[in-house]
């Protein structure tokens, strides 16, 4: 067991995702050079219980920002055709703020994810998968494709598929523009050719998704990580991170630091150590922190109190009120406004609300004029209660989890920086009365 | 909302559309992608094929409609979906289209100055384009480069890491008819470290010459 909350720096030997930074061939023969598609046909062999339990066993838990296991998730998928055909869909609608792991896997280590594809389909009992890319990635896009011409070509994928008698076949599917989408209802209604409003649920995608057919939807980072946990064992994996939190992650470091990056790590490592080890630390040094969003735009910030001694872990960053999300970290240090900085997010969920519920297209307004105003201070003191009260309204009210994540971020503004906002309404007030 | 989520008005909508052979091609082998009876899955990937044919970038009516013919859908299924996506524009825009991201990743990295530059050196204010319709700009949300901040996209090229200095280079080159190298404009490769990678450094200095993710060839 490597980690209890103090791991030492995760070693090479232990990252999956070894072209991260694509300094190498992300083609074929990088790939192969890196380990990648070695030995696939003798894991599709070990059969579709094997695989699954060796995920189980892995504790993956999914990389997209609910954290759901992903091993149990692909058990809920028919073991046997009632008729209908299997889908597995992978999310690469990259789009919560912060967040920008995928691209590096799509662009510099597209095998990863395209043998992944093949492992997981197979162990879903699904003869095809379609990959959603959001569309502006245009580059990645054309990596991946790319890759997944290569892998035909090879004999990797497609009809007997790495010669193990599996028809598999692989699509890439680019987005056009909808934050939305990355939410797995939504992104099938836009896979087959809608808009992407969030289905309700139940029915869920494993009874029926893409094409009212048994559908899994995965993250990219998930995903592409399998071929490594199947290769080296689901307790290989599991002896990263504390208990419940297994493995490795991409974390996205970006904000106030000295050097943003991404960076594959333990999980559970404290908040501080991978920012001051991989990072070259807070800009200004750590006493200059103010706060930090540690899991994309969507949970809500810690200050630095918090900071100091947090670990980087779905649990750990439950239990101070915030969640670990995509692990995409956003730094500000004391310079920063933090009033503006979370009403720039309001904005950007108004921006990107479907539209659909009530609570959501109309809340989101709300809260972005409402913060809009907090920004000068131009409210009265109260008023902060009536969007902590609106920010309720909207939370647990909607189809989707986007009005959930268009209030965190407010709450968690006005949970530890009410003392900031009362300060610009009294300023305000102070100088409209003069 | 920008009036790219509008449709053109009349006097700028053309009177017919079809793919050309080329597309034509491309469109077919777009649809066979989909299982038979959900040809309606292809309706994004040919409104991109279309606006990409377009003179002006953008996604005309008459574009929707032979669309909504090819794929056998109701012309409102087709529009309903043109209007709910922000990358088709439905109105022209200029031969540099540049999307600069204001959210509060490249916000905090200094994203106003690249705003302020491209304002200041193009004339123009956000949403506008210049008057010889060499280039339209707007601010768009995250495009998730975030470790790469402040970013902005023009076309389909990535143009990160940048400061005023550097997105006034790139504009100038711009107009100039040059194209600058896309990428980060800091002197990375990517999302390694500024001084270069930290970790997996056996895998950064060896190994076959590196692929540039951002070339400006490359079909998607």
């Amino acid at each position: 067991m490597q980690a209890k909350g103090t791991p030492d720096m995760l070693q090479d030997k232990d990252r999956i995702f070894t072209n991260l930074y694509g300094f190498q061939d992300f083609g074929l023969k990088g790939a192969q050079s890196r380990g990648n598609w070695d030995g696939t046909k003798a894991l599709i062999e070990k059969g579709r219980d094997w695989i699954i339990d060796e995920m189980k066993a892995s504790g993956m838990r999914g990389r997209g920002g609910a954290g759901f296991p992903t091993g149990l998730k692909w058990s809920f998928m028919p073991k046997e055709s009632d008729g209908r055909p299997s889908y597995l869909v992978v999310n690469a609608d990259e789009g919560e703020p912060g967040t920008c792991k995928d691209r590096e896997i799509m662009r510099n280590d597209p095998h990863t994810l395209i043998e992944g594809c093949l492992l997981a389909s197979f162990a879903m009992n699904a003869h095809a998968a379609y990959i959603y890319i959001r569309g502006e990635f245009y580059h990645e896009a054309s990596n991946l494709q790319i890759a997944i011409d290569q892998a035909y070509e090879a004999g990797l994928v497609g009809k007997n598929a790495c010669g193990s008698g599996w028809d598999f076949d692989i699509y890439l599917h680019l987005g056009a523009g909808a934050y939305i989408c990355g939410e797995e209802t939504a992104l099938i209604e836009s896979l087959e050719g809608k808009k992407g409003q969030p289905r309700l649920k139940p029915p869920f995608p494993a009874n029926a998704g893409l094409y009212g057919c048994p559908t899994t939807v995965n993250n990219v980072e998930s995903i592409a990580a399998v071929p490594t946990i199947l290769r080296r064992g689901g307790s290989w994996f599991s002896s990263f991170g504390r208990e419940n939190n297994h493995g490795t992650k991409l974390f996205a470091i970006s904000g106030h630091v000295e050097k943003p990056c991404t960076v594959e790590e333990a999980m559970s490592i404290p908040l501080k150590e991978l920012i001051e080890k991989h990072c070259g630390g807070v800009r200004g040094g750590w006493d200059n922190l103010l706060a930090v969003i540690p899991g994309g735009s969507s949970v809500p910030l810690m200050p630095k109190d918090v900071c100091d001694d947090v670990l980087m872990d779905f649990d750990g960053l439950r239990e101070v009120g915030s969640g670990l999300g995509t692990a995409a970290v956003i730094v500000m240090d004391k310079s920063t406004d933090i009033v503006y900085a979370i009403a720039r997010l309001s904005e950007f969920y108004k921006h990107e609300s479907c539209g659909q519920c009530t609570p959501c297209r109309e809340g989101t307004g709300w809260m972005m004029r409402m913060m809009t105003r907090m920004v000068r201070g131009e409210a009265t003191l109260d008023e902060i209660d009536l969007l902590w009260d609106v920010t309720k309204q909207v939370e647990g009210h909607t189809i989707c989890a986007l009005g959930d994540a268009a209030a965190w971020p407010i709450q968690g503004l006005i949970r530890h920086f009410r003392p900031e906002m009362e300060r610009r309404i009294k300023e305000y007030r102070a100088r409209i009365a003069a | 909302m920008s009036h790219l989520r509008r449709p053109a008005p009349k006097e700028l909508q053309p009177t017919s559309f079809a793919f050309t052979p080329e597309n034509q091609e491309k469109a077919k082998k777009i649809i066979a992608k989909y299982p038979e009876g959900r040809q309606q899955s292809a309706v994004m990937p040919l409104l991109d094929l279309a606006q990409r044919q377009t003179e002006g970038n953008w996604v005309p009516t008459v574009a929707m409609d032979y669309i909504a013919d090819m794929l056998e859908m109701p012309a409102i299924r087709v529009y309903e979906v043109a209007t709910f996506y922000t990358m088709y524009n439905l109105a022209p825009v200029g031969k540099n289209f540049i999307q600069v991201c204001t959210t509060t990743p490249c916000w905090l990295r200094g994203s106003a100055d690249v705003v302020d530059t491209c304002k200041k050196e193009l004339g123009i204010g956000v949403g506008e384009t210049t008057e010889d319709g060499q280039f339209t700009m707007i601010e768009v949300e995250c495009l998730g480069a975030c470790v790469n901040a402040p970013m902005m996209q023009i076309n389909d090229d990535y143009y990160e890491d940048l400061t005023a200095e550097s997105t006034k280079a790139i504009l100038d080159a711009l107009k100039k008819g040059e194209k600058p190298k896309a990428g980060p404009q800091s002197g990375r490769k990517g999302c390694e470290p500024i001084d270069g990678p930290k970790v997996l450094k056996a895998f950064c200095g060896c190994g076959a010459a590196p692929q540039d993710a951002n070339a400006s060839e490359g079909d998607a």
